[in-house]
């Protein structure tokens, strides 16, 4: 299964100019807004037609400007999880799920609508009007009906962003389960980089609507640098990580890493097994010697590698530890007073606390 | 039914309510498809002559009923370039008939239908529209599926003030088929004809009564027939 889409789009001081191929799993589509993200999935879904492009997913040509070919958007088999839910209200939530299906004539297959059902835990809302449903409950109701229409390619748009913390949270381990179970492609469209990091194998980084990165997830990030405006707070990195242990006395797990051990709050965490971690900028504090009486747990020998980026009261570091690339957010006073420059040897310290489950995916 | 503390209607005033109620569904029915159609054109349609065609339609609300009337006898009437080749083809004869009541009635509710229905069309979400698509449905079944229900209680807004004006017309509808009764004498018409003779006062006001109590039903009927389809289809 491949995906490749190459698209020009020129709209009055916007220009979108992307060539890319997809594989299957879950790819990111990551970049802060007016980067053309949204823009980019509609051209593929035919909700808009591109100024120039070729589009072709799983052998299917779905649009060929040069040959004059395109295909009309109901017939491209192509989901859409729109960032609103965009549930048919005059319908209640099992012909809801049922519509796609419905119209490709595949009235059938009571088992995949039964395992479609259970994988969103939808089951207790079929009889229900969509007025009636929570946010995080229409978007995986959204999710279902997407999924049940058989698509070739399943697009998300910023599907997590109308939705409070306490939704992103519920909804995250069934977007989990959907990449893992699902044989479906995924494009998943997001400014989060919590998101993108806990879900994505492959990302593409967006920006003005051009590719400025493509690849790895973990990689991609380590190198979030390069865009421009409002990703520094939310700068970070994701870590494979490998349970090696627990200190039941304490509920803490200890985590493997590339980057050194580390340990973290148990919750439900597995006994063993590999699970990801995302360290963001802000959570990690630099230290010049190995600390003493610090009530931090982590401490990670390593080396300033560069200053990425300079705000007004901040810098954003990136440090080697290890192998791995780390980046820390300290105050440019700290970064004056400590003379943090590349090559300086520091100690990058992490409190157990920040580390919560909220960083960790399994 | 007609017996009422002393209140009973004629036989021909019976027939004079009986006709005005199939003369108003008769034009309202019928006027139904093809106002959705002309809605749709005004909501979403972009071509030249947008603004002549919205002018036409309303053109009866503005103009004279009697205008109308003629307009509609000159086309229609045995000798009208429409009605004689309707005549010829279709053995449809209009002039002086109940069809032609229905079809006066028609014409004067036309534009109220259309404008009830566009607002209905012009506020369906659209993205609903283009989920729909993604999800396999061509133009035709999204309509059928999404916009349709979803302006149904447009609709029906629209087809009880057409009934409404169709069971009121006079003016049009006496220009156009005259004051038969048994064949074109309406609820209105009758009252205008026992106006007219001495000793009528009585049919006038039995004719009166019967007017209010079939508006009222028609009104509050489409009230809460358009609540509980409201309710059916709320939104977020």
């Amino acid at each position: 299964m491949t995906i490749e889409i190459a698209v020009r789009h020129a709209v009055p001081g916007f220009t979108l100019d992307v060539d890319l191929r997809l594989g299957n799993g879950l790819n990111a589509l990551f970049g802060p807004s007016g980067s053309g993200k949204t823009t980019l999935v509609n051209v593929i879904a035919g909700l808009r037609r591109p100024g120039a492009g070729r589009i072709v997913v799983d052998g299917t040509v779905l649009h060929d400007s040069a040959a004059g070919l395109d295909l009309p958007r109901h017939r491209r088999r192509i989901g859409y999880v729109f960032q609103e839910a965009r549930l048919f209200p005059h319908l209640d939530v099992r012909r809801n799920l049922l519509y796609g299906r419905w119209l490709r004539g595949q009235g059938g297959g009571r088992a995949e609508i039964d395992a479609v059902v259970e994988m969103l835990g939808i089951g207790s809302l079929l009889a229900r009007r969509p007025s009636g449903l929570s946010g995080g409950e229409k978007q995986r109701v959204a999710i279902g009906r997407a999924l049940l229409s058989a698509p070739r390619l399943l697009l998300m748009d910023e599907p997590l962003t109308a939705l409070d913390e306490a939704r992103k949270a519920e909804i995250m381990p069934y977007l989990e389960r959907l990449r893992d179970e699902s044989r479906v492609p995924i494009l998943y469209v997001s400014h989060s980089v919590a998101e993108v990091g806990r879900l994505a194998g492959e990302m593409v980084a967006l920006s003005g609507g051009r590719v400025v990165a493509h690849g790895p997830t973990a990689e991609v990030m380590a190198g979030l640098d390069i865009l421009p405006g409002g990703v520094t707070a939310e700068a970070g990195v994701m870590l494979d990580a490998e349970v090696v242990g627990t200190e039941p006395e304490w509920q803490l797990t200890l985590l493997d890493t590339a980057a050194g051990r580390l340990a973290v709050p148990s919750g439900d965490l597995p006994a063993a097994g590999r699970v990801r971690l995302r360290i963001r900028a802000r959570d990690v504090m630099l230290a010049l010697d190995p600390p003493v009486g610090v009530s931090a747990l982590n401490s990670l020998p390593g080396v300033v590698e560069a200053v990425v980026a300079t705000g007004d009261s901040a810098v954003l570091l990136r440090l080697r530890c290890n192998t791995a690339v780390v980046f820390a957010r300290v105050t440019r006073r700290s970064a004056a007073n400590l003379d943090l420059v590349p090559g300086r040897r520091v100690h990058a310290v992490l409190k157990s606390v920040a580390l919560d489950r909220a960083m960790i995916s399994l | 039914m007609g017996r009422l503390a002393g209140f009973e209607l004629s036989a021909e005033e019976w027939t004079a309510v009986a006709l005005s109620l199939r003369v108003a569904a008769v034009a309202t029915l019928f006027s139904l498809p093809p106002a959705v159609g002309v809605a749709l054109l005004l909501a979403r349609g972009r071509f030249p002559g947008h603004a002549i065609l919205n002018g036409l339609v309303h053109l009866p609300l503005i103009l004279p009923p009697v205008v109308t009337g003629y307009l509609l006898l000159i086309g229609f009437g045995r000798r009208g370039v429409i009605g004689a080749a309707l005549a010829e083809h279709l053995g449809l004869v209009f002039s002086f008939r109940w069809t032609g009541a229905a079809l006066a009635a028609a014409v004067m509710g036309f534009p109220l239908l259309v404008r009830a229905i566009r607002l209905a069309i012009e506020a369906v979400d659209r993205r609903l529209e283009d989920a729909a698509a993604t999800l396999g449905a061509g133009p035709g079944i999204v309509f059928a599926t999404v916009t349709l229900p979803l302006i149904l209680p447009g609709i029906l807004a629209g087809a009880i003030l057409a009934f409404a004006k169709a069971m009121g017309e006079f003016g049009a509808t006496i220009t156009f088929v005259s004051n038969i009764p048994g064949e074109t004498q309406t609820l209105a018409s009758a009252i205008y004809t026992f106006m007219q003779v001495p000793g009528g006062d009585a049919g006038v006001l039995r004719l009166t009564l019967v007017s209010i109590a079939i508006s009222m039903a028609a009104l509050v009927a489409s009230e809460l027939l358009s609540r509980r389809i409201a309710r059916r289809i709320e939104t977020r």
